[in-house]
């Protein structure tokens, strides 16, 4: 089980998050001018790499804030 | 038989216990395994597929024989079972049963966190401990077996030289570490306790299992493990035979030679080396060979050799020594062979591994690791030390040991997992069968599976398996160590999360009635709901179409509590809202109400439920009983990730308020009895509006003209505090109209009666609010979460999946939920292609007949065509309908 670093409370148990996918995905400012795939791009579609991996955590039984982080998807590592 | 003297037994304390039914004794300090030597019971149950008899072979937690049964905790070793006085075992032939009845015994769980996870009592581990300890570091040394107990103390452990000023060494005795997870978690079952132990570093000193040869007839009582035969007679003071050979490979098993030589036993030493070592005491012979057979009644009386026959009741075997490396492994840390075992090779986490659990098998080399840890460890948690002096242990030169992997002989008679009761006949097939991983080997033979996770099995296993493919062990690899590494029940994995304590339970502020007046409850997430009153001689049906004639025709009332509730605060609350839901709340006068509906972004309806203007900056959203905490987490996400500009904040009032819903024509009179300052004619209070007033008794209430059957309706919200009261005011007003509780299945008939679908049941994560027919909800104005999604090619099928009505040609007959529908004409041979499923489906009161709801492939096109539901024993064809069913024009909701 991980141990999660919440910039705002410190270091928690994994059981106090939940995951929330990749990060840095953002919504886009005009969905209706977008293509199909474009959409399909943004709904649908994440990377899966095996190394660094920047994502979001929500401290969901703390203090339900969200925040980005760095982990190894290898090692488990948080590199942020 | 017992030693007259010697061991660590308490001689002054002795102790009775019952083993199958007879009563022997032992002392304090013996294991029941070490109490039954004593008394000369060395054989156990016969073995588990081909009962043939069995015997201790070990001293510890790799024993694959002797498993008993103490109370109600079956599958445990005799060999790490602590002897206590009045203990009554039962000896297991390879399963165990659970009682179903686990008695009053309590298990625990304990967290804590610890600068230095410590795992293995042996001198090595002890050597780490107090090495990392001496700097003020908060140390946890957990071992099978250490006299200390479970104590907090300042000092050493037994033996160790003290460590001056050691702050805090926690010493857990009798204790396994069975689990190691991410970020140096630990789990680590202590008597009734298990305990989650969180560590900076680990530190790994779980010493090495010695490995028996595979030889013919290698499974008669009176073998044993030669490093198990030492320990028995050493630390228990038990001779588990008068003449011994011993059969070894490499040069540890001469110690136990030495041990029975004192002991007064009459040793004969076979060892596989061309030149064997001179370490055996004067007079005891040494052959250098091979054991190839054995012999005996039941328990042992001759061995052979390639060219000799030796009487004996005691074989002591040693194939070497491999690393318990369960747990290194299990943090993910990778294993090499070194040409005699699989040994640590790369860390994957903050930890060292020492001593023999590294191969390191010489003590002094071990102590010197076990110091290089602690002092490792000792600084990296910021505990700094000196490296302590080193015991004087001398150094010993080593004699290479020679594996022997197989000796020839009759495969179907050489044992290779003794537990799962596996030969090398059983290897030989999954290899002929073209199996070539030891994986595969493994689930085919079973070998490896059983309590004591191959400890004596797994080695020789893959020994034979390459010694068949013509490669090495470290060709093969090893198979995947997962945990427990040693068994636990499942009371101590529960601890006290059963029974009442399993699961939370959420109750309304009225639960006390419904109980009082003797609803039958179904379970809505956490929540227990009211789902029907039974009156005295009424069965379900009997009682849901009294409750739903009521509602329909005079007046009834529901605990609505459970709705999910979300205050929604800030300047921006309307945009935000309209950024949620399908439909506009932005420009929703104060005072009003409006259903809205909300998707996921790939356009998938997610949640729904009425949302209220209290003011301008202030929305009371109310969501599926089951989906409140999603939706709210929902809120969060979006408004902290996307949207941090937006003046919005959530609050979950769902506990707050209590609810109460009064549904039926004669509804009208009975709210105007409740809350008699309330104006409740139609014009004055019309339908999606809410009203702030008082009740009879004096309770602040805010009612709503909200319906979720078609009915006029409203719903009474009140602190719930209050929510008894409110329900009792209603109550006491309704009784002149006769007013008539009703659970959650009369509310799921009503609504359904009127075609509204529920999310979660008519839903199901792939249905759309246009496949709802619910167009009308989606507006074209404003962008929503999902709204682009809806123009994707898939989700625009005009043929996808419609909610639509089922109507049974028979109507007495029902659809049961969840029945596949196909086509009349469709030939009722696999594969028959299926038009969708049945999604709700009840009686009627209303319509005298049975209905259902469902989801059927270009439903809406299909109106009055026949399909069937094929239910095995018969077939039901039912007619596709609309899915309103009553008062289609919408004529009652006004009263
Ligand atoms: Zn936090």
């Amino acid at each position: 089980m991980l141990l999660i670093s919440c910039p705002w409370c410190g270091e928690r148990e994994e059981t106090e998050f939940h995951y929330g996918g990749q990060a840095f995905v953002a919504y886009p400012a005009d969905p209706e001018s977008l293509s199909d795939e474009e959409w399909a791009q943004y709904v649908f579609f994440r990377d899966n790499p095996k190394g660094a991996f920047a994502e979001r955590w929500v401290h969901s039984a703390g203090c339900r804030r969200w925040f980005n982080t760095v982990r190894d998807t290898v090692t488990n590592e948080f590199q942020s | 038989m017992r030693l007259p003297e010697g061991g660590e037994i308490d001689r002054t304390k002795p102790l009775t216990f019952t083993l199958d039914g007879v009563e022997y004794s032992g002392f304090e300090g013996d294991t029941l395994a070490s109490a039954m030597i004593a008394n000369g019971v060395l054989q156990v149950a016969p073995s588990l597929y081909r009962h043939r008899p069995r015997g201790i072979f070990s001293a510890g937690i790799e024993e694959p024989n002797a498993l008993v049964q103490v109370g109600p905790e079956p599958s445990l070793q005799a060999t790490t079972v602590r002897l206590t006085d009045g203990l009554v075992a039962r000896t297991l032939s390879g399963v165990g049963r659970l009682t179903p009845d686990s008695g009053q015994r309590r298990y625990d769980k304990r967290y804590t966190h610890t600068d230095v996870l410590v795992i293995g009592a042996g001198p090595a581990g002890r050597m780490a401990a107090t090495t990392a300890a001496a700097g003020g570091a908060r140390v946890m040394l957990v071992g099978l077996s250490y006299p200390s107990g479970n104590v907090r103390f300042r000092g050493s452990p037994q033996g160790i030289p003290p460590a001056d000023g050691a702050a805090e060494l926690r010493v857990l005795s009798g204790a396994r570490a069975f689990g190691y997870y991410d970020s140096n978690y630990v789990l680590v079952a202590h008597q009734q306790t298990l305990w989650h132990v969180r560590a900076r570093r680990v530190i790994l000193a779980t010493g090495a299992h010695e490995q028996p040869i595979v030889f013919e007839n290698n499974d008669r009582p009176g073998i044993m493990l030669a490093g198990a035969v030492r320990k028995y007679i050493t630390n228990y003071a038990v001779l588990p035979g008068r003449k011994a050979v011993v059969f070894t490979t490499n040069d540890s098993a001469y110690a136990t030679v030495a041990a029975l030589v004192q002991s007064g036993a009459e040793v004969t030493v076979v060892d596989s080396r061309p030149n064997p070592p001179d370490l055996a005491p004067q007079g005891v012979e040494v052959i250098s060979g091979l054991i190839t057979n054995t012999d005996g009644p039941e328990r042992l009386t001759a061995v052979s050799t390639q060219d000799r026959r030796i009487e004996c009741d005691l074989l002591a075997v040693s194939g070497g020594w491999q690393p318990a490396v369960h747990l290194f492994s299990q943090s993910r840390g990778t294993l090499r062979w070194n040409g005699q075992a699989f040994v640590p090779d790369t860390p994957a986490q903050a930890n060292h591994v020492v001593g023999a659990a590294n191969g390191t098998f010489d003590t002094r080399a071990a102590l010197i690791e076990a110091t290089e840890a602690g002092v490792e460890a000792a600084a990296a948690v910021g505990y700094p030390v000196p490296p302590p002096p080193l015991p004087a242990v001398r150094e010993r030169e080593i004699t290479p040991a020679s594996p022997v992997w197989l000796v020839p002989g009759d495969p179907r008679n050489q044992f290779v997992d003794l537990q799962r009761d596996a030969t090398v006949a059983d290897i030989r097939r999954a290899v002929g069968a073209g199996m070539r991983s030891p994986e595969h080997v493994k689930r085919y033979t079973t070998i490896g599976t059983g309590t004591d996770q191959g400890r004596t099995s797994n080695v020789p296993a893959l020994g034979v398996i390459a010694a068949e493919l013509g490669v090495t062990p470290g060709d093969l690899g090893t198979t995947t160590f997962r945990a427990p590494s040693v068994p636990v029940s499942f009371a101590l994995m529960a601890g006290r999360d059963r029974g009442k304590l399993h699961d939370p339970i959420r109750t309304t502020p009225i639960h006390s009635w419904h109980v009082a007046h003797g609803a039958e409850f179904e379970n809505v997430g956490h929540w227990k709901r009211p789902w029907f009153y039974p009156k005295p001689g009424e069965d379900m049906e009997t009682a849901v179409l009294r409750e739903c004639r009521a509602a329909r025709t005079g007046v009834a009332m529901q605990d609505a509590s459970t709705l999910g509730k979300i205050e929604v605060v800030g300047a921006d609350a309307g945009e935000f809202l309209n950024r949620m839901y399908t439909n506009g709340f932005k420009k929703l006068p104060v005072g009003s109400a409006r259903y809205g509906m909300m998707c996921k972004a790939d356009g998938m309806v997610f949640d729904d439920g009425v949302t209220m203007r209290l003011a301008d900056d202030r929305y009371y959203v109310t969501t599926t009983t089951g989906g409140a905490a999603n939706v709210l987490d929902w809120f969060e996400e979006w408004s902290q990730t996307e949207w941090p500009e937006l003046d919005v904040r959530f609050t979950s009032v769902t506990e707050q308020w209590s609810t109460i819903a009064v549904v039926g024509p004669q509804s009208r009179a009975v709210i105007g009895l409740v809350a008699p300052d309330l104006d409740v004619s139609n014009e004055a209070f019309p339908f999606m509006t809410f009203r702030e007033t008082t009740l009879v008794n004096g309770i602040p209430a805010r009612i709503a003209r909200i319906s979720f059957s078609g009915e006029l309706a409203y719903e009474v919200n009140v602190s719930g505090w209050y929510g008894l009261a409110a329900w009792n005011a209603i109550h006491d007003e309704g009784k002149p109209y006769d007013i008539t509780p009703y659970g959650t299945e009369t509310m799921h008939v009503l609504r359904a009666e009127k075609g509204f679908p529920i999310v979660g049941q008519d839903t199901d994560g792939t249905v759309t609010p246009h496949d709802l027919g619910m167009s009308w909800i989606v507006s074209r104005q404003k962008d929503f979460v999902g709204k682009r999604s809806l123009r994707r090619p898939d989700t625009a099928r005009p043929d996808r999946k419609h909610l639509v009505g089922l109507l049974p040609v028979d109507p007495a007959e029902l659809l049961p939920e969840g029945a596949q529908m196909v086509a009349s004409d469709a030939p009722l041979t696999p594969p028959v292609p299926m038009e969708g499923h049945v999604t709700s489906s009840y009686r009627s009161a209303v319509l005298e007949r049975t209905f259902a709801l469902a989801l059927i492939k270009n439903g809406r096109h299909r109106i009055g065509e026949t399909l069937l539901a094929p239910l095995g024993d018969r077939v039901i064809a039912a007619t596709v309908t609309e899915p309103v069913f009553y008062d289609k024009e919408g004529a009652r909701r006004d009263g």
